[in-house]
């Protein structure tokens, strides 16, 4: 089953097509390189985390947002700001938990997933475990240790694609000994 | 939809990851394992430039000649992959064409001089497999080899051509093998 798009190819749309067949020949390769699921959803998070790590100085570059007061407004810059920016879609921050360290991002469509379908033997894999990664790596930059996986994916049958992410602590800046 | 800069991030961390990997397990990595690395982006460049090329080319006519695709892939596929045009092609008329881009995409995050040279063809081989995907699917089999120097205004031959290099130069050479004869273009995209 392949997705035919109506859209007319403008630039923006190549870059997004060149950039969701880079992801799926890589999701691809890492599944030839790794006997099992759970191996390439590792790979996927950890690759996110050295992309993220990065991507937070290009966010802030280009973002101009200042710190966060708290965890209610790092999900709305999350949701409304970066995800517009990177993939240009607005998932909704919903279902928080009642200690306000919880929440859901939920995406209508996922570009990562644009033209892809799950072979049967591969049920486990979590196709866009990348993002989990690129969020905990660019949260861990701005000293926010979270913890952030897919709890639906709409590759795997759900009707909707939802990120749960959940804030462990803060990070202490360390500075270097002797230092005030 | 997605930014252009999320690609360049997605591709400088799967060279990393392509020679990190490789690294691991072999420790140091001869020039067997650097082109056997090489040779992997190139061929994930492959299937991502065919799949490309099916794309942008559903509303448009054939082409006449090969002459007609390599301009097709100097302007139109080149902006749309890689955010300009072609500075200069040049050919010799029996399929060895030469693309010059000045400023390319993929390379601009590199300091400026020729300390990091080295390292540029495990950057550049994505795009290289990327063009030698599309001109597959237009039914033209291509070796394609890429070059760059980091000189202002100095002379390059390359094959009988001498171009003048500016800012930082990035050649992409292809030699057209043969044309393909009874290919298909699938208008399904069907493939992870």
């Amino acid at each position: 089953m392949s997705r035919q798009s109506n859209r007319t190819t403008d630039s923006k749309k190549m870059n997004s097509e060149l950039f969701t067949l880079t992801y799926g020949a890589l999701v691809t390769q890492l599944c030839k390189d790794y006997e099992n699921d759970e191996e390439v959803n590792k790979q996927l998070d950890k690759m996110g985390y050295n992309i993220g790590v990065r991507l937070i100085e290009d966010f802030l570059a280009r973002s101009s947002i200042g710190r966060c007061q708290d965890f209610r407004e790092t999900a709305d810059v999350i949701a409304k700001v970066a995800f517009k920016m990177y993939l240009g879609i607005t998932p909704s921050v919903t279902n928080w938990s009642p200690g306000g360290d919880e929440f859901s991002l939920i995406l209508e469509n996922n570009p990562l997933a644009d033209f892809v379908e799950l072979p049967d033997n591969h049920s486990t894999l979590i196709y866009s475990n990348l993002l989990c990664g690129v969020l905990r790596g660019a949260l861990e930059m701005v000293q926010m240790a979270v913890d952030v996986k897919f709890s639906q994916d709409s590759l795997r049958g759900d009707n909707v694609t939802e990120i749960r992410m959940k804030f462990i602590k803060r990070i202490e800046e360390n500075l270097p000994a002797g230092e005030e | 939809m997605a930014d252009d800069s999320l690609f360049e991030f997605l591709h400088m961390e799967i060279v990393s990851h392509i020679f990190n990997e490789q690294q691991s397990s072999k420790g140091e990595l001869d020039n067997k394992d650097r082109a056997a690395c090489i040779s992997l982006l190139e061929a994930m460049g492959f299937r991502v430039g065919q799949g490309l090329i099916e794309r942008l080319t559903r509303d448009t006519p054939s082409f006449k000649d090969e002459l007609d695709i390599m301009k097709f892939i100097c302007k139109d596929f080149w902006t749309k992959v890689f955010r300009r045009q072609v500075d200069n092609l040049r050919t010799n008329h029996q399929g060895t064409y030469v693309l010059q881009d000045n400023k390319f995409s993929l390379l601009s995050q590199f300091s400026g001089g020729k300390q990091y040279l080295d390292q540029a063809p495990k950057y550049l081989a994505f795009s290289c497999g990327v063009v030698r995907g599309a001109l597959s699917n237009l039914g033209l089999e291509s070796v394609v080899t890429a070059e760059v120097s980091i000189m202002p205004s100095c002379k390059c031959p390359i094959h009988d051509f001498y171009s003048y290099v500016q800012d930082c130069g990035f050649f992409l050479q292809l030699q057209i093998e043969k044309e393909i004869s009874d290919f298909f273009l699938t208008d399904d995209l069907n493939r992870t």
